[in-house]
């Protein structure tokens, strides 16, 4: 493990990730589920509020999204179900209880692949999210009173849970990296962590290396980005190791991420085992699935992440690494793949996504025809590299290729290009002195030529033309 | 089975009731009653016999992903004992939940 | 005239609607004037709703006067509500002072299905709090008296609703059966008390006291009104999941009991404390049903004594988990002197719920907690299993299971309160077919020394038809019928 420590530990992870799924009205009402930005409490119906006398009412896609998850995951999908209440008091739980799954679960053991080994998936289950809490401006535990905002209350939640077969940090992120990746291509949530779509914890303890034995773990929560999710396994870590080494013991409880201050902190130590009181949700019928259904479902399923990875590399001759970066966001890769149906070559269609687009992508692509014709046209040297970003940037606003790359196209025609060139020699003596005494300082000459040509210089053209005369 | 004060005051706490002076006692007394009488359960062989939790078997019903109104805010908020600015109004929570 | 309109069933009154003999605002006057006259000493309703009333009924003269043809048989017909059915903008409280003030923004489906038929609503029904008891003497707010005999109790828990029907205040009102809460305060009121199979009439909207074993049914006069009621009420309710969808078929209603095989259960014949003037009347009920046609058959239900600690499992376990929600966060009661989220739940559920309500919650999350599940909630859902098994063997042998509804005629005020497991003993004979999911009538037999008693009859799943066919033909055959007390 990459803890600098006296001790040579390792890293035992597992991790509980809550998943909103991508359904328009909510778990159990027809409340909307597109409550982000809305002011508190107004998506929310007698079901959703715990008012007396409402009854809960299992959402059809819900359960669908799951089943569509939980076989992506390869796990083995249950053919009886049913839900359960889990009973415990808190301000942002109307009821008083939690409408959740106990021990008979959608679907149990499955695997998902990260970095080519199998994590393995203990259980995939359905249930409710809770209200929001918000205190006005001090932390939760020193507020004199908090807000409670019941939008969120009732929106479906897939838990994932896998067994501690993460060995790094690393690990932990590129395991929840994947999901998103799969979750996102199967189009079951949009497992954006800072919209707290996906929401991960991390189970964290360390033990001697060789060991067999568990060592206590800690509950990593307010874990906010893949980066955070990093780093607080790392300190949690690193923190372990402290402990141990300093002669003490690591005491089983939540740790808080403090984004701030970059490290874990106590949130309660439980002292008091929870008493969850679980018994079967009267209210719901259970769930029984034909194993037609389950094979129709699993017909629909796309093509997941890892078998897209291997295809691009396989068929396109991309390197694992790009071709993993364009898999993590399935839009891309598709935008990919279009491209490259247009005729555009693999390996600049790709680095194009992945240096001009993935950057900044929040969702808005370019329109494979015309992108295809910039990338196209970037190859045959109609266009520079500086033109195609702004042709690119046109097209991302919507416009059609004409229209974007009018005016523009690169200056590639010799005369016209040294006579710019000789232009720019005459005008700047100590540059070009500069250049005699150290020949590898080009750049600043090529510079001068795309300046003077408006931008429009075919750089390549340019160095070319001024080595010629400047060498000769 | 009897019921100890012991363990009517966890029960209370999980059940989130406030005792009254005394009460200990009483609920000690009168559900150890009432357990005594509900402990005939153990004489009945359930070996092999399945639970019931719905009496009336039904499966799969479900509704389709369709938004239905829902209520204002004033609507929501409209019984709250306390609510500012669209929100419920709690107290301090750091002791909510002791187990 | 009052006493024609106030004493009659729903059958009489939409005749005399639709013949325009009465208007429908002339039928609610007359029984508000009933209720001025009465309700002091009866004590059946916690609130009235005068001016919702007033403008139903002007609506259902305007529905009368437009037509008579499709005119609903409960248009324009007064009607009690038990204080747990949300009733959209009138305060609804279970007869809880935790749920004090609380105006739902909507309808429970059986009120909806009421107000759409036209029915005029007098006001909330008294009940003991959250439904649990079985005299309305647990109501937070006060107890309800029997109208025949204002030192005994109606009943409970939905003795508000069953006070209303026999002292004339109402001409017919809905209640909830858990564990015999229609049927008993039926039987000791004289009045007809049905609740159909689990999931026949929509629990949305019904504020839930025990979600397996909630049932919800209607008080009438007379057989008849009551599948007039049950047909309103019943149907499929997509805001139910446990709400089937089956067609209700109650044409047979005057087909008689000649053919139909009777069983009467050896042990609900034995039970502890039964009374022998209820024993007697019984028997007598019995006689009449043999007189009419039926056959008798002995039958068995083994489990029977193992009925009441299964249901103070299964109940009170469901309850402590549906009574989570009054924390004094969203409605209801609530601590404002209290400084943290804890202290607000301890208080605001030490003051707001009654003695009754407190031991059950204790009872069940006792029963469901770490370590004590299997042994109480798990045994006590088998031992269900069994108890719906008994019925079923029962039921090979005949089509409907005919009993006493309650061992005692009503008691004295007060005669219980101090031991809840007598107080239990009084649903022994009804809890079997909650616990089952049955439908299950009372209707009035002989009166015993003035004091009403109920005949109870059981039939399987989905055959509400048949109770109500047993019912319809001890009522013809015995002329007993259910009567307004003389207040």
């Amino acid at each position: 493990m990459s803890v600098d420590t006296k001790t040579d530990w390792e890293a035992v992870i597992g991790m509980e990730v809550h998943v909103q799924l991508a359904t328009r009205s909510k778990m159990f009402c027809g409340c909307s589920t597109d409550y982000l930005g809305q002011p508190p409490n107004t998506h929310t119906c007698p079901v959703c509020l715990g008012l007396p006398g409402s009854l809960p009412v299992i959402n059809r896609r819900a359960v669908e999204l799951l089943l569509t998850s939980a076989m992506a995951l390869n796990c083995e999908v249950q053919e009886f179900t049913k839900f359960d209440r889990k009973n415990y008091f808190y301000p942002d739980l109307p009821k008083g209880y939690q409408v959740s799954q106990y021990d008979l679960p959608m679907s149990r053991h499955g695997w998902i692949e990260v970095g080519g080994k199998r994590v393995r998936i203990t259980r995939v289950h359905l249930e409710e999210d809770t209200g929001k809490l918000v205190h006005a401006g001090d932390a939760l535990q020193s507020a004199e009173t908090s807000f409670v905002d019941l939008n969120r209350s009732g929106t479906p939640l897939m838990e994932i849970v896998s067994e501690p077969d993460l060995r790094s940090a690393t690990e932990a992120r590129d395991f929840a990296v994947e999901l998103r990746a799969l979750l996102r291509t199967i189009g079951a949530s949009e497992a954006d962590m800072e919209k707290g779509h996906l929401r991960a914890e991390a189970n964290v303890s360390i033990r001697p290396h060789g060991s067999d034995e568990l060592g206590v773990k800690t509950e990593l929560k307010n874990i906010n980005s893949f980066r955070a999710l990093q780093r607080a396994v790392d300190f949690e870590l690193r923190r372990q190791a402290e402990v141990l080494e300093s002669g003490g013991k690591v005491v089983q409880e939540t740790r808080g991420w403090s984004e701030p201050e970059q490290r874990t902190f106590s949130q309660r130590t439980k002292e008091f085992a929870q008493d969850y009181r679980y018994f079967p949700e009267p209210d719901l019928p259970p769930l029984s699935f034909e194993r037609a259904h389950l094979d129709a479902l699993a017909k629909e399923l796309p093509e997941l992440p890892a078998a897209r990875r291997a295809r691009l590399v396989a068929r396109h001759g991309l390197s694992a690494y790009d071709a993993a970066l364009l898999t993590a966001e399935a839009e891309l890769a598709t935008l990919f793949e279009q491209v490259v149906g247009h005729g555009a070559e693999a390996k600049p269609a790709a680095n194009w996504i992945i240096g001009e687009i993935l950057p900044a992508y929040s969702g808005s692509l370019p329109a494979a025809g015309g992108f295809a014709a910039l990338v196209k046209g970037i190859a045959a040297g109609t266009f520079n590299r500086e033109q195609g970003r702004t042709i690119l940037g046109r097209l991302l606003d919507g416009a059609g290729f004409e229209e974007a790359s009018a005016g523009l196209s690169q200056l590639s025609d010799q005369g016209e290009l040294a006579a710019i060139v000789d232009r720019v020699l005459v005008e700047n003596p100590k540059i070009v002195a500069d250049y005699r005494a150290n020949p590898s300082a080009i750049g600043p000459l090529v510079g001068l030529v795309m300046k003077a040509s408006g931008g429009t210089a075919n750089p390549g053209l340019a160095r070319e033309l001024l080595k010629d005369r400047l060498d000769r | 089975m009897t019921l100890s004060r012991d363990q009517v005051r966890h029960v209370a706490l999980l059940a989130r009731l406030g005792l009254k002076d005394g009460e200990e006692d009483f609920y000690a007394e009168q559900l150890s009653h009432i357990l005594e009488h509900i402990d005939r359960l153990g004489q009945v062989d359930t070996e092999a016999i399945p639970p019931t939790a719905q009496v009336v078997e039904m499966r799969n019903v479900m509704r389709d992903d369709v938004i239905q109104p829902s209520l204002t805010q004033e609507e929501a908020l409209a019984n709250a004992p306390e609510a500012r600015d669209g929100f419920f109004v709690v107290k301090a929570i750091q002791d909510a939940d002791p187990g | 005239m009052s006493e024609e309109l106030t004493h009659a069933t729903i059958a009489e009154l939409h005749g005399r609607l639709r013949r325009k003999e009465v208007s429908a605002v002339e039928l609610l006057e007359a029984h508000e004037k009933r209720i001025d006259a009465v309700d002091g000493e009866v004590k059946a309703y916690l609130r009235r709703t005068p001016e919702l009333a007033r403008r139903q009924a002007e609506e259902a003269d305007r529905r009368l006067a437009a037509g008579d043809h499709g005119v609903h048989p409960l248009t324009g017909i007064p009607v009690a509500i038990k204080d747990v059915f949300c009733t959209k903008d009138v305060e609804t409280t279970a007869g809880s002072r935790i749920l004090a003030g609380f105006k739902p923004p909507y309808d429970a489906t059986a009120v909806a299905r009421l107000r759409e038929a036209g029915a005029v609503f007098l006001g909330m029904t008294n009940c003991d709090e959250f439904a649990m008891g079985s005299s309305t003497e647990n109501s937070g707010y006060w107890p309800t008296h029997n109208p025949w005999d204002s030192t005994r109790v109606p009943g409970g828990s939905s003795g508000g609703s069953a006070a209303a029907v026999a002292a004339g205040e109402a001409v017919f009102s809905i209640g909830s059966d858990t564990g015999g809460s229609i049927r008993q305060p039926a039987a000791l009121t004289g009045t007809v008390g049905f609740k159909g199979t689990y999931g026949r009439v929509s629990r949305h909207g019904l504020i839930a006291f025990a979600s397996s074993l909630d049932h919800v049914g209607p008080f009438t006069r007379s057989i008849d009104d009551c599948a007039t009621v049950l047909g309103t009420l019943a149907g499929h309710d997509p805001l139910d999941s446990t709400c089937f969808d089956r067609p209700l078929d109650l044409s047979t209603l005057n087909d008689g009991v000649k053919g139909l095989k009777l069983g009467l259960p050896r042990e609900y014949f034995e039970v502890a404390g039964m009374e022998e003037g209820v024993k007697r009347s019984i028997a007598e009920a019995i006689d009449v049903l043999k007189e009419a046609g039926a056959e008798l058959v002995e039958v068995s239900l083994p489990h029977t004594d193992y009925g009441l600690a299964a249901y103070y499992i299964v109940a009170p376990a469901e309850c402590s988990s549906n009574l989570a929600r009054y924390d004094g966060v969203r409605y209801g009661l609530s601590d404002p002197k209290a400084e943290t989220v804890l202290e607000n739940y301890l208080n605001t559920r030490r003051e707001g719920f009654g003695a009754e309500v407190r031991r059950r919650l204790m009872l069940g999350t006792y029963a469901l907690s770490s370590g004590y599940y299997d042994a109480y909630y798990l045994k006590a859902m088998k031992v269900r299993t069994l108890i719906k098994r008994d019925f079923d063997e029962a039921f090979q042998k005949c089509d409907a299971i005919v009993s006493a509804t309650s061992p005692t005629v009503a008691f004295k005020i007060g005669e219980k309160t101090g031991d809840p497991l007598a107080m239990y003993l009084c649903d022994v004979l009804t809890l079997g077919a909650d616990l089952a999911g049955l439908p299950g009538l009372s209707l009035p037999s002989r009166a015993e020394d003035g004091l009403p008693v109920g005949l109870q009859v059981i039939s399987p799943q989905f055959r509400e038809d048949l109770a109500l066919q047993v019912g319809r033909a001890y009522e013809m055959a015995s002329g007993v019928l259910a009567e307004v007390a003389p207040l």
